[in-house]
């Protein structure tokens, strides 16, 4: 018998809603392929693109860390920090708009994105000029884009098929879908009842990527400035200090959390929650104070903690030369 | 003159019978309609159906307007002004996009 079948206020829920697809959607030019994705490893893992050849996407996207980096906000170039922070990039190719504030409009665009900016700190001449400079990438590209040159263009391809592979899976939580009603303890089972019902999650967690693609006010309080958030890129006035709603898969792995790494536990998360949010400016009405017991409390972490992909490990390219 | 007093009366009374209000329901994170065809004057009243807030706005050239966000079961309606294009969207779903070619 199947373990879980929810319905939600809407009616329409099946527990095929909660299981991830085989493979992660790409554009019609860039499907993913063996070659594609292994040539967008090694320049995931190259420090050599950035300014002082030291940092790669991975020192931020470090797979050992949920592929993000344990810290508030980002560390960028000449140890600069960053005023978000990074986002594990597991499953987030099933994402329609990347970045905080969703600027970006593709895994493509994202990618290009770090290069110029504060983290690598390389212009995209200089990164076009040191991929080409380093003959082994030669027939890597050659093999993943015949016919087509190596430039920004093909370079941010590439990533992005990496990143297509960097998937969740094998959660204690997507074995319960699959049928093993032994998968999740007690504990995680109720959380998951709170997750849908009482505590509201799902009104933004939605899907198998617990995520609704979209932009929320959750009421984090910014340490300095507040930050404006989506507000940026979309004058509406709810939008002030929204955020994209994150994915929760691996989320034990992603501390600490937040848009800024203000909370170090998932404990202290859902008490954020509890409280109905720090600030009230422009907060969305999907927040509201919870009445949660200890216990309860408890459930919603050990649910959250069930969304952990089982243990695998992730192989480091020796780089072309 | 009483005549045609009685004739610009009727044409005044009779003007807004003709405006029309289009339902616009939003159920799945999606609009019921992804294109509607409105004139002038014509209202749409947007109804959530979901179970969480939407936030529906257009920044168009043409017509902009933020009705807010607003929850379940709940109605915003707006009024066309202008002929042209107006892109709908909701502000919290980007993937949510409804057109409205707006006639005279």
């Amino acid at each position: 018998m199947l373990a879980v079948i929810v319905v939600f206020d809407t009616g329409a829920s099946t527990s095929t809603e909660w299981q991830r697809p085989a493979a992660a959607p790409a554009p019609a030019d860039n499907h993913v392929t063996a070659a594609r994705a292994e040539l967008g490893r090694a320049l995931f893992f190259d420090p050599r693109l950035s300014a002082k050849g030291s940092l790669s996407c991975a020192s931020c996207h470090n797979p050992a860390l949920g592929w993000s980096d344990g810290l508030p906000t980002a560390v960028g170039h000449n140890m600069k920090v960053l005023g978000r922070s990074t986002p594990t990039i597991v499953n987030a190719a099933f994402n329609p708009l990347q970045m905080w504030d969703g600027r970006k409009g593709s895994l493509e665009e994202q990618a290009l994105g770090p290069f110029g900016a504060d983290e690598q700190n390389l212009p995209l001449e200089e990164l076009e000029r040191r991929v080409q400079s380093i003959a082994g990438y030669g027939p890597m590209f050659a093999d993943a884009y015949p016919g087509e040159p190596i430039t920004r263009t093909t370079i941010a391809k590439a990533i992005a098929s990496f990143e297509r592979t960097v998937l969740s899976d094998g959660a204690p939580f997507d074995q319960w879908v699959a049928g093993d009603q032994d998968a999740l303890s007690p504990a995680a089972r109720r959380g998951f009842d709170l997750f849908v019902g009482k505590a509201n999650c799902a009104a933004c967690h939605q899907g198998f990527n617990f995520t609704d693609n979209g932009f929320h006010n959750v009421g984090v309080r910014d340490s300095g400035a507040p930050d404006p958030g989506r507000f940026a890129f979309k004058k509406v006035a709810s939008m002030q200090g929204a955020f994209k709603t994150p994915t929760l898969r691996d989320i034990a792995l992603t501390a600490p959390y937040m848009h800024n790494g203000c909370y170090d536990t998932l404990e202290a998360v859902v008490e954020h929650y509890v409280r109905g949010g720090e600030t009230k400016d422009h907060l969305s009405p999907n927040i509201r104070p919870l009445d949660l017991s200890a216990q309860e409390k408890g459930d919603l972490v050990a649910f959250m903690r069930s969304l952990t992909s089982a243990p695998r490990v992730v192989s480091v390219p020796t780089l072309p030369r | 003159m009483r005549y045609l007093f009685a004739c610009i009366a009727i044409v005044g009374c009779a003007a807004p019978a003709y405006a029309a209000d289009h339902l616009v329901s939003q159920s799945g994170k999606a609009f019921s309609v992804a294109a509607l065809k409105a004139k002038v004057g014509d209202t749409i009243s947007f109804r959530n159906q979901d179970p969480f807030v939407h936030n529906i706005f257009s920044l168009s050239d043409v017509q902009s307007f933020d009705l807010g966000t607003f929850a379940k079961g709940e109605s915003r309606q707006v009024k066309l002004e202008k002929p042209g294009k107006l892109e709908v969207e909701c502000a919290v779903h980007p993937e949510m996009k409804l057109v409205v070619e707006v006639a005279k």
